[in-house]
């Protein structure tokens, strides 16, 4: 942690701008798609607000002007004066695309980025409906403002005289405590306009040590009557949940009795405030209780508790959850080999200690697990910019936003997807006049869904656009010398030379996609991660790209196997089955290749000893076992090995690749014995395979 | 064995093992361990200098026969044999040797460069030579001895 509280607080306003972010995005997704409601507008107006709060706090002079201006057009929104149509929604969504590059460049100091005026004057820019300017309409609804610290309650603003303010203010003891300090509040009203400030003190002051610390001073003070009320409420921002504050404007005679103070903790509605006094008491009884310090006034109780964790410090609890498991494979190794009865008690308490480090570990890799929607949401924004930039109507689905995925996983796919959406966009759907050619509607759709699969996390993104040009593809693949010009290559092998190193059929390299950098950039960046991408396309219908990667990076369910005189673990999430080889069950093609009929089906067959290079050939001594695993892309394999040794939890560690990546191997682990296994990878071992029928093209791919 | 090394700043500590019949020897500051001989599980397509890996202490360790890097009969693997533990460019790798025989400190003036043999063979992991008690000992080069950091070093 940093020795600055400053520091960490600024952190977790950063955070909480991500969310708010997130929140907005949602909102304005709602509103496109016509399914918003004056609490969808609310949201998005509370977002930038409290953002703006913040970012005033820090001094963020930049995020807090264009976020005040941003602010002020969606306040038109929120009063219904303007219409949030397909137009101002594009420009409601570009607004929140940049306050989002104006919350990152405050984090990291770096220049506000540019544009922002041009979309903000265009923001400014919509029309508005008209609407009286004067007295509000009657049927005007006040709205409750919940900010999630500073609940404020805006009231109508039915008076068209400016009459004085009077706002009182009464702090309760959280104020002092999270710092704040009322004589800035004081201030920042008195720069508002001409102020007069009346300081309340209690008769009696109750010397004792248990009153020291309580706040007894409250004070009124009368206001101009021209400042908007929405200026006061912002200054009392920080300090609406810690006291009690109530804005009104003066009676032509100023009643001299304060009304029942209106509860800043954002319980209330406003309603209950003015209508039902039974209600304000409570809510006074409420504020009477304050909340503990430091600590946000009771948030929505549907919103479960979270704490922010360091990341760092949730690895080293996975990288001691990895140590635990390899020693509890130690001991129980030990133990077997000790002798000890199967069913004594030192099993049983072996056995327990194996389940409860089963537990801890999924549930620290929960804590790990964070659904894909932000990376969605990122996804969304890159399409709108790339579409804008290109000329094309394309709209974003998304599917399986709540599926989970690693965190580092997350982290490291940010990449790659907005290089493939970027495709999707520039490359795969068509001009619009292409696709008013083609009888398609004029508005292109791009795909992103997530899922879980075999145990693994499969993402795909699809678009409806022209689908590969095979022809073009073999050509400058030709051109480039990346196949031999007589080479005779299958549908699937063609979409394949996308993902070669200096490959890019960008005709035109435009500033959003064909930077020199291609698809084989993507493939290296998720094979790194442990995954394997693929295409499948349809000339006319459209493009997908599928990426299957793993659930975590840390610890795998594997069976340990033997063959040539090695230790191998197989995920246990693509094995099927497992089969004791019988010699008729042997069927071959040609030379070398061997399908397995197994249950009415042929599946092919590999010796993992071969595979591996660990024999020259299948061990002469036929009865073994085979195992049918499962492969990405749907099919099947079976991989014959010697024995089947046990079935374990594995820690999964890195291999240096100092010597590139070994191809069928994914990783390595540590077995109870102390040895170094490999683990496999099967769908990639498979496809390696030399006369293989999965291995169809033999060139050297990325990673 | 160090009688005639003088102790003067300029020295350079090394550590010298046998490979067969012939010394060589490495900066003593690259060394971070020497081990026991550990069974090295193989991995597959590696080239055929690269043993395989062991465990050390928790993280995964190459392990490469140095014999064979030098184009020699591989070395025997057996009890007898050591794994240098050597930390080169920010990667740690073993070294499998037939066993660790001195601790030299030898004056920076008695290194002579290896003979220019137009060779991009082993010769091109040798830095530098110099006699011991007339002993020929090759001072080797890591960073040419573990080729391959520049693939997938990130």
């Amino acid at each position: 942690m940093t020795d600055d509280p400053m520091i960490a607080i600024r952190a977790s306003f950063f955070e909480e701008c991500e969310e708010l972010v997130e929140s907005l995005h949602d909102a304005l997704q709602l509103m496109e798609q016509g399914s918003g409601d004056a609490e969808t507008v609310n949201v998005v107006f509370r977002a930038v607000h409290s953002i703006k709060g913040g970012a005033g706090a820090f001094g963020l002079n930049d995020l807090v002007d264009f976020a005040h201006r941003f602010e002020t057009v969606l306040d038109d929104l929120r009063s219904g004066r303007l219409v949030p149509d397909a137009e101002a929604i594009r420009l409601f969504f570009q607004g929140a695309d940049l306050l989002h590059d104006h919350v990152r460049a405050a984090r990291s100091g770096a220049c506000p980025p540019d544009g922002a005026d041009a979309v903000l004057r265009a923001l400014e820019g919509l029309p508005l409906a008209r609407a009286p300017r004067g007295p509000a309409p009657v049927d005007f609804t006040p709205m409750l403002i919940d900010l999630g610290f500073a609940g404020l309650a805006e009231e109508p603003k039915g008076l068209d005289g400016p009459a004085p303010w009077i706002i009182d203010f009464t702090p309760r003891s959280g104020l002092y405590t999270s710092g704040n300090e009322p004589l800035l509040i004081l201030r920042n009203l008195a720069a508002l306009g001409e102020a007069r400030v009346t300081c309340s003190v209690p008769g009696e002051l109750p010397l004792s040590v248990d009153a020291a610390e309580l706040p007894l001073l409250s004070w009124r003070i009368e206001l101009a009557g021209e400042v908007p009320e929405m200026d006061l409420r912002e200054a009392f921002d920080f300090v609406a949940d810690v006291s009690d504050l109530s804005i009104r404007r003066s009676p032509l005679a100023a009643e001299p009795q304060p009304s029942a103070p209106l509860a800043g903790t954002g319980a209330g509605s406003p309603a209950d405030e003015t209508g039902h006094p039974a209600a304000s008491a409570a809510a006074v009884q409420a504020a009477s209780n304050p909340p503990a310090a430091g600590t946000r006034a009771d948030p929505a109780d549907h919103v479960p508790a979270t704490v922010r964790v360091d990341l760092e410090r949730v690895d080293r609890l996975v990288n001691l959850v990895g140590e635990l498991v390899i020693s509890h494979a130690m001991l129980a190794q030990s133990v077997s080999e000790a002798g000890i009865a199967e069913h004594g008690m030192v099993m049983g308490g072996l056995e327990a200690f194996q389940m409860l480090t089963r537990d801890i570990q999924d549930s620290v890799m929960m804590i790990r697990a964070q659904p894909v929607k932000p990376l969605f949401q990122r996804m969304a924004r890159t399409l709108r910019e790339t579409s804008l930039a290109v000329g094309k109507t394309v709209r974003l689905l998304t599917e399986g936003e709540t599926t989970e995925i690693d965190k580092t996983v997350i982290e490291r796919l940010s990449d790659p997807l907005t290089h493939m959406v970027r495709n999707a966009v520039d490359h795969g759907i068509e001009a619009p006049a292409a696709r008013a050619a083609a009888g398609k509607p004029a508005q292109g759709t791009v795909s992103l869904s997530a899922s879980h699969r075999a145990g693994r996390v499969v993402i795909e993104i699809a678009d409806d656009g022209a689908g590969i040009d095979r022809d073009r593809v073999l050509r400058t693949a030709v051109d480039r010398g990346l196949v031999p010009p007589d080479a005779q290559l299958g549908e699937a092998e063609i979409d394949n030379l996308l993902f070669l190193p200096g490959f890019s059929t960008a005709s035109s390299v435009s500033s959003y996609s064909g930077r020199g950098v291609g698809l084989d950039v993507v493939k290296s960046a998720i094979t790194g991660l442990g995954g394997r991408i693929s295409i499948f396309a349809e000339p006319g219908r459209g493009t997908r790209f599928s990426i299957s990667l793993p659930l975590t990076l840390a610890v795998l369910d594997g069976m340990v196997v033997r063959v040539a005189g090695q230790t191998l673990v197989v995920p246990l999430s693509a094995i099927m089955e497992t089969v004791m080889l019988a010699p008729g069950t042997i069927r071959r093609i040609g030379r070398s290749t061997e399908l397995l009929h197994i249950r009415g089906q042929l599946v092919p067959l590999f010796d993992l000893g071969v595979q591996l290079g660990f024999r020259e050939g299948p061990g002469s001594d036929r009865d073994r076992i085979v195992i049918l695993i499962a492969l990405d892309d749907g099919g099947r394999a079976a991989l014959v090995v010697d024995a089947i040794l046990d079935q374990r939890q594995v820690v999964i560690k890195g291999l240096s690749r100092q010597y590139g990546r070994t191809p069928g191997v994914a990783a390595a682990t540590i077995l109870g014995d102390g040895q170094v296994a490999l683990i496999l990878d099967p769908s990639d071992l498979v496809r390696r395979a030399p006369g293989g029928d999965r291995a169809p093209l033999q060139l050297p791919l990325a990673g | 064995m160090t009688d005639n090394a003088s102790q003067t700043a300029h020295a350079t500590e090394l550590l010298a093992f046998r490979l067969g019949d012939q010394e060589y020897c490495v900066d003593i500051m690259s060394v971070r361990e020497i081990r026991g001989w550990t069974r090295a599980t193989p991995l597959p397509f590696a080239p055929g200098h690269v043993k395989g890996v062991i465990n050390l202490r928790g993280t995964i360790l190459p392990v490469i026969d140095l014999a064979v890097r030098l184009g020699m009969a591989p070395v025997a693997g057996d009890d007898r044999n050591v794994i240098i533990v050597v930390a080169v460019n920010g990667h740690t790798v073993g070294l499998l040797v037939d066993a660790v025989s001195d601790i030299l400190s030898i004056p920076v003036e008695n290194f002579q460069p290896p003979p220019d043999l137009g060779d991009t063979g082993p010769a091109m992991c040798i830095s530098a030579l110099t006699l011991v008690d007339e002993r020929l000992i090759r001072v080797l080069d890591l960073g040419a001895v573990l080729p391959g950091q520049a693939v997938d070093a990130a």
